[in-house]
């Protein structure tokens, strides 16, 4: 009963045995999400009736969609018409967009049933989900520990059994990192393979929306259902969506797989390189060709991403002023004490640090040392990523150097809190396709996640790479104990 | 002015491009609509919203562009512009910074006493508007009115090249022409659909270095921009003369005192933080794209009038009224089109046309006229149909109910009276009841006669044709 949602499929079967009206299943998953919630709060908010009127409608419509009523989790910044969306933030308070972002008419179109609120560090500014307004996330695993970030709330609903999808954001690792943290799937689609419209921009280069499930083939629907050009996101690429579902199952045998040997050097986790090496072994049984690669210009990730988002994210973020909706600070006599005591008061500690560098990066005089410099490194990482693929299909990484930290014990360190994403980014900044799977677990039980890259728009690859990992492994149906 | 110092003069011009929607939104772009009811999503720049420019705004920069004889850039790319101001939603604006749409043009203007000079253009690129506040002074509250955020406009930026409040005028006067004959923009001033900064200093004469610069905002008039020019130069120069020093700084012009005067601003030095808007993926100009705007381009002012001069023999004079706006220069040939007289239709257009739009806010396409109509009435009167009168009359009647000129004829019995027989009794008439005028006739007074002529015209309502009854007279009072 517990595991309905261990899948698509399982759940659909159920639905079908139990023959109940999607507006009960709905009151009974947001009852169930209630009782798990004081632990986890991997929701901001979860109004109850909102849920069940939803599945009520979805109850007059004829079954079907890819889909039905499967409950999906949505991070707090993507937009929903007439629904609370705050980005955990004190400024967006009380902002309902009237619209929808594209993804949601999507996921709408094919009849799921959305759990708005997910939470997240405030605008996605985070690697541990610590800064919400609201309140941290705990991971399921260990209600000590972090769940990862930015999209922290996501992967916890979805590792805690409480939906069996998400849909988080993913700008420097946002999807990746908590999926790895949390022991689920977590897929950052090549940049353009989304619409980015609705997602509320932290940095609108990087920024990508992608699934959060319990197991790739899962992963592999929501991706289907996701995918597509928009006309209204003239950064959204036209190219013809695949039938993601059809890579599953394949085999990967002849396939060659790259090993980035800045990937396993110094500072990572001992059991976080021993998974990923056992990982690794088990991809060779599977019949790939797993070869040595370079890509030396990840050592300025971090730096490079450091300039170039929060550069972005200050611009981004200059909208939310107290002028035409969110917070408006109470207290102000003209025009620039409203707009400072405004962005003073609604935004949080993170948010601004962020907002100052990027100022600090895009002002005159400064603008060439730093974000034009930047721009120059993240085409080299491009041209790294260029070579090596002209090698391999793919290349395999751990996800993050380390497995969940405890709550609290990075809060005072935003560098080695930067660091956690250390991996992840370079994918951001040159826009490719990137996957997180489970891969194994720490000496305290703690899940450890494989990262899979592969070329611009090639996300099949990563489908097939990573179910067949998944077919051969038991590590995606390993279960925190005492929240499912 | 003295002879002593030199006018600097730039100016800035905003035109705002006359597409039915927004630069980045599908909102419509309509003037005078209820506040806010002109806006979406995007344009409000609500979180998550995205832009998607708008491809006409795009194709008619690049007339704009052509026409001033611009390079155009290859690859089109926006940026942001970053300031706060609560008409302004996302607290930037999209703009283009270090890659213009347009740069390194020129336009020419005509000066009095240098003649024809090239006034360069430094560049011209695409950015989208701003909104409005209006403030409620009472309740001291302001209100923010977004329905022309978003608007395309395109800044066109001259090269310190003007000499003369004068020439700032005939710049001004050229580049508006210039832009209403591409129609795309309607360059209403007072609608704000053109706008004007005008940049101004002073340097002796023979330097070539630049004195201290004043920008003059708020001008919404040509003639605020010479006024403020001339009173600036003054103000500019009285004190050099006096030593002092020039500030650099922007100007407010006060239409009512007829001065312009420091703008109180925070004395702090803005930086925009221009940087590549990544919501706004660069793009190519295609060749065929290019091609199709270099195929829609009309014939501009300047070499209409040297056309119109050499095909129709028409005086400058005239032919300045002519092409004075596209459409009446249109308007002129398709009536030589139907009447091949271009000096005759030069003078009815001139004349009475120009008398009939006068005060129309859309000049000749407000007043209806068929071409073939005026045609039609110049050719019967030339023809000796009607009396010039009459066509007068006739082209009265056609504005009000659009009727056929001839059938107006018809209708009211205009046509002029040419035959000997029908006027006799007329003549003789006219000479019997006007005894006087007939003897001062005979006695040398050539006056008398177009008073008895006047007399026989009044008595047939127009229609006699005025040459014969004269003829007629002649021969009756003298014969
Ligand atoms: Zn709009």
């Amino acid at each position: 009963m517990q595991d309905i949602l261990s899948s698509f499929e399982h759940y659909h079967k159920w639905l079908r045995e139990h023959e109940e009206p999607v507006a009960e299943t709905a009151g009974f998953l947001t009852d169930r999400i209630r009782q798990i919630e004081p632990d986890i709060h991997a929701f901001i908010r979860l109004d109850k009736e909102r849920i069940v009127c939803r599945g009520r409608s979805l109850d007059e419509r004829s079954q079907g969609g890819a889909l039905w009523a499967v409950p999906v989790a949505i991070k707090d910044n993507i937009c929903i018409k007439g629904e609370l969306t705050t980005c955990a933030s004190h400024i967006l308070d009380g902002f309902r967009p009237p619209y929808n972002a594209t993804v949601i008419e999507k996921l709408l179109a094919e009849n799921a049933l959305l759990f708005p609120g997910a939470n997240m560090d405030e605008f996605a500014f985070g690697s541990s989900c610590e800064t919400s307004f609201y309140g941290p996330t705990r991971n399921p695993w260990d209600l000590s520990r972090i769940p990862g970030g930015s999209s922290g709330g996501s992967a916890a609903s979805v590792a805690s059994g409480e939906v069996a999808a998400a849909l988080g954001s993913d700008t420097g690792g946002s999807i990746r990192q908590p999926a790895a943290m949390c022991g689920v799937v977590g897929f950052k689609p090549t940049y353009g393979r989304v619409s980015r419209y609705g997602l509320i921009a932290f940095a609108s280069s990087l920024d990508q929306i992608g699934p959060i499930t319990r197991n790739i083939s899962d992963c592999a629907r929501m991706l289907e259902v996701i995918s597509g050009y928009d006309a209204n996101d003239s950064t959204s690429v036209d190219s013809p969506v695949p039938k993601y579902t059809e890579s599953l199952g394949k085999q990967i045998k002849g396939m060659t797989i790259g090993l980035p040997e800045e990937y396993m050097g110094e500072g990572i986790d001992e059991d976080v390189r021993r998974s990923v090496t056992e990982s690794v072994d088990v991809l060779k049984r599977l019949g790939a060709k797993i070869i040595d690669i370079s890509l030396p210009h990840t050592k300025y990730a971090v730096s490079c991403y450091y300039i170039i988002a929060p550069a972005e994210a200050s611009s981004n973020l200059a909208r939310f002023d107290g002028v035409h909706y969110g917070y408006r600070s109470p207290k102000s006599d003209d025009l620039i004490d409203m707009y400072v005591n405004s962005r003073s008061e609604g935004f949080g500690k993170e948010a601004k640090r962020r907002i100052l560098l990027g100022t600090y990066s895009l002002s005159s005089g400064y603008y060439d040392a730093y974000y034009l410099k930047a721009q120059k490194v993240r085409t080299k990482l491009s041209q790294d990523f260029d070579r090596a693929f002209s090698e391999c299909d793919c290349i395999v990484t751990p996800t993050a150097p380390n497995t969940a930290f405890k709550i609290g014990e990075r809060m005072d360190d935003p560098l080695m809190m930067y660091l956690s994403d250390v991996f992840t980014i370079p994918a951001n900044l040159a826009g490719l396709p990137a996957v997180s799977v489970p891969c194994g677990q720490d000496r305290n039980g703690m899940p450890v996640g494989l990262q899979l890259m592969a070329r611009p728009f090639d996300e099949e690859a990563l489908i097939k790479v990573a179910h067949a990992f998944e077919s051969e492994t038991a590590y995606h149906k390993m279960f925190s104990g005492g929240c499912g | 002015m003295s002879d002593i110092y030199e006018t600097v003069i730039g100016l800035e011009v905003h035109v705002q491009l006359s597409t039915r929607t927004k630069a980045f939104c599908g909102c419509s772009t309509a003037f005078g609509a209820e506040a806010n009811t002109q806006v979406c999503p995007v344009c409000l720049g609500l979180p998550g919203v995205l832009p998607v420019y708008n491809k006409k705004a795009f194709e008619y920069a690049l007339k704009v562009a052509m026409a001033l004889e611009c390079d155009i850039q290859k690859t089109v790319k926006f940026d942001r512009k970053n300031y706060y101001y609560p008409d302004l939603p996302k607290n930037y604006q999209i703009s283009q910074y270090d890659m213009p749409l347009a740069y390194n043009g020129k336009i020419t203007i005509e000066d009095e006493e240098e003649g024809s000079i090239d006034i360069g253009i430094t560049r011209a690129h695409l950015e989208e508007d701003a909104g409005k506040l209006m403030h409620d002074e009472q309740q001291a509250f302001s209100y923010v009115d977004l329905n022309r955020t978003g608007t395309p406009l395109l800044e066109i930026v001259s090269e310190p090249d003007i000499r003369s409040p004068e020439q700032a005028y005939e710049y001004l006067k050229a580049l508006k022409q210039t832009i209403k004959y591409l129609d795309v923009s309607d360059c209403n001033m007072e609608e704000g659909s053109l706008r004007c900064d005008a940049n101004v200093s002073l340097r002796r004469k023979g330097s070539e270095k630049f004195g201290s610069k004043v920008e003059i905002k708020n001008l919404n008039s040509f003639k605020a921009v010479r006024d403020a020019l001339v009173f600036e130069q003054l103000r500019q120069e009285e004190a050099l003369e006096e030593q002092e020093k020039v500030i650099q700084q922007t100007r407010l012009w006060n239409e009512q005192k007829n001065v312009t005067e420091p703008m109180r601003t925070k004395e702090e030095a803005q930086d925009y933080r221009y940087f590549p808007d990544p919501d706004l993926v660069p793009f190519e100009v295609a060749p065929e794209v290019l091609e199709r705007v270099r195929q829609s381009m009309p014939e501009l002012p300047r070499r209409r009038k040297e056309r119109f001069v050499n095909q129709y023999r028409l005086s400058e004079k005239d032919v300045e009224v002519l092409t004075s706006e596209k459409p009446l220069a249109d308007f002129y040939e398709a009536v030589v089109s139907e009447y091949n007289d271009p000096q005759a239709v030069c003078n009815w257009v001139k004349g009475e046309i120009m008398m009939h739009i006068k005060d129309r806010p859309k000049g000749i396409e407000d007043l209806g006229l068929k071409p073939g109509h005026l045609a039609s009435i110049i050719e019967m009167s030339k023809k000796g149909k009607i009396s010039g009168l009459a066509a007068k009359e006739v082209l009265r009647e056609n504005l009000d109910s659009g009727k056929d000129p001839e059938m107006i004829v018809k209708e009211k019995g205009l046509e002029q009276v040419s035959d000997k027989g029908e006027l006799e009794s007329i003549v003789v008439k006219v000479i019997e009841q006007n005894e006087k005028s007939v003897n001062d006739y005979r006695g040398g007074k050539e006056n008398a006669l177009s008073y008895l002529v006047g007399q026989v015209m009044r008595q047939t309502k127009g229609k006699a044709n005025p040459k014969l009854a004269g003829e007629m007279l002649r021969k009756k009072i003298t014969g």
